[in-house]
């Protein structure tokens, strides 16, 4: 067993594991976040996307106690209460989703892509979004729901 | 994936001491490509090793007429810094279309190159430019490092800390790339310094390797006219569901021509 202690969206979290733990595995079963989906398991379609101290990385292909000592937010620490993170609240507005089961990976990838430019072009959101594979939308939502979130996180400051 | 022993020694020293006293230890770096394979059970380590805590691995520097980068340097950093672009370019470009930005920012110089994939794109950079392989105990030249699929001369437990980088005249990668996953199906990255040229390329071959006689055509004359004519037999070019070995020979001219228009369009950068 493994000792680790990872803040996850703000709280401290210690706990013995076993060291094969995925991340993805300590984030869903042993703290009961279940926003963070498995869809692949093999590093392709980036459901499973977490911030690691503000990056985008997959969590299906990390072991949690590689994450030892890390801030990890998922999609549940977005929320302020019941009002919806700016992103979030342009994915909806903007029809970015169907069933849903990809969009906590592409918010997470879409949250890193505009802390490193506050207004992307449509290119830079598409090289973005090259690690998330979408099987509803056809990405043109997408991209516009991430246009308008950054536009929007840009007036909220 | 089977249970093992994790560690996070904090010295090269200490790492190399857990590893020889385990029944099969092995390192991990980004574990984006171990990680894979340990799910699969076709690595089956008794004790995995963490390289994450030891200083001075991590990181980009100048000297002189290299470029110096650390083996635990993440992809999006060799990506995304000034330092690189300034000195090597076309080295940044080709790491910031490796893989996607969440497999970027994970993995690493270092584990790229133990790996030894042979259609990945940063070995035929470090052949083409001539780099220097640099361990916890010696230094390897790129041409003695990559001895055949997913194989290295790394010994047992040897730990790579830094890659010495010469920074090139000219220098251009392109890569004909798997649309999935971003391999190369075949790529190729010509580097020219001080007269002399080298063509290395990936993804043809159970290992990367030097294109000589298109190296000493480019020697005469450094245009893409200078090598339309050499065509690459297809004996013993990879075949697999993404291409014959007569379409990957047709690519090497391809791609080798466009490498050569790209570097002599792009001097060095001052
Ligand atoms: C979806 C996906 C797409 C990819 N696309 C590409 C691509 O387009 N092009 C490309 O080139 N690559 C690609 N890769 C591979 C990526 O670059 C790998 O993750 C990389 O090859 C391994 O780096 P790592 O740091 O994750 O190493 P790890 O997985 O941690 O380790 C790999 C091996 O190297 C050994 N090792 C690690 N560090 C050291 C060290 N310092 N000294 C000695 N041994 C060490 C480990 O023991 C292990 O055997 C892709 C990977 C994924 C998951
Ligand atoms: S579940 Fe991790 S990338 Fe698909
Ligand atoms: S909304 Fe269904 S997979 Fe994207």
């Amino acid at each position: 067993m493994a000792r680790v202690s990872i803040k996850v969206n703000g709280k401290d979290e210690a706990c013995e594991i076993k060291p094969r733990t995925l991340l993805v595995e300590f984030l869903r079963d042993h703290l009961g976040l279940t926003g963070t989906h498995v869809g692949c398991d093999t590093t392709q379609c980036g459901c499973c996307i977490v911030l690691i101290d503000g990056k985008a990385v997959n969590s299906c292909t990390m072991l949690a106690v590689q994450a030892n000592g890390a801030d990890v937010t998922t999609i549940e620490g977005l929320a302020d209460g019941g009002k919806l993170h700016p992103m979030q609240a342009a994915f909806r507005e903007h029809h970015a989703l169907q069933c849903g089961f990809c969009t906590p990976g592409f918010i997470m990838s879409a949250l890193e892509l505009v802390a490193k430019k506050k207004n992307p072009t449509e290119a830079d959101i598409r090289y973005g979004l090259l690690g998330n594979m979408c099987r509803c939308t056809g990405y043109e939502n997408i991209i516009k729901a991430v246009k308008a979130g950054a536009e929007a996180m840009a007036r909220v400051g | 994936m089977d249970d093992f022993n994790y560690h996070e020694p904090r010295t090269l020293a200490e790492a190399a001491v857990v590893l020889h006293a385990a029944r099969n230890g092995v390192y991990i770096a980004g574990g984006m490509s171990l990680i894979p394979a340990l799910k699969h059970r076709r690595v089956r380590p008794s004790d995995l090793i963490d390289l994450r805590l030891i200083d001075g691995l991590a990181g980009i520097r100048r000297e002189a007429d290299t470029l110096v980068i650390g083996a635990m340097t993440k992809h999006a950093d060799v990506a995304g810094l000034d330092i690189v672009r300034n000195s090597i370019p076309d080295l940044a470009r080709l790491v910031g279309e490796m893989a996607d930005p969440s497999v970027r920012n994970r993995a690493t110089l270092g584990g790229s190159i133990a790996h030894a994939d042979p259609a990945s794109d940063y070995p035929p950079a470090l052949l083409a430019l001539e780099a220097i392989i640099v361990t916890d105990t010696r230094r390897i030249a790129a041409a003695e490092f990559f001895t055949g699929p997913f194989t290295t001369g790394l010994r047992k437990g040897e730990i790579i800390t830094a890659v010495n980088f010469p920074i090139p005249d000219n220098a251009a990668y392109v890569k004909f790339a798997n649309v999935a996953s971003r391999y190369a199906i075949v790529g190729v990255f010509v580097a020219r310094r001080a007269g002399k040229v080298c063509v290395a390329v990936t993804g043809a071959k159970p290992c990367v390797f030097r294109f000589g006689e298109m190296e000493r055509a480019l020697e005469n004359s450094f245009t893409p006219d200078a090598i339309k004519a050499i065509v690459m037999s297809a004996q013993g070019l990879t075949a697999d569901i993404h291409g014959t070995p007569e379409y990957r020979a047709h690519l090497i001219g391809v791609m080798a021509q466009r490498a050569v228009a790209s570097a002599a369009a792009k001097p060095r950068p001052a």
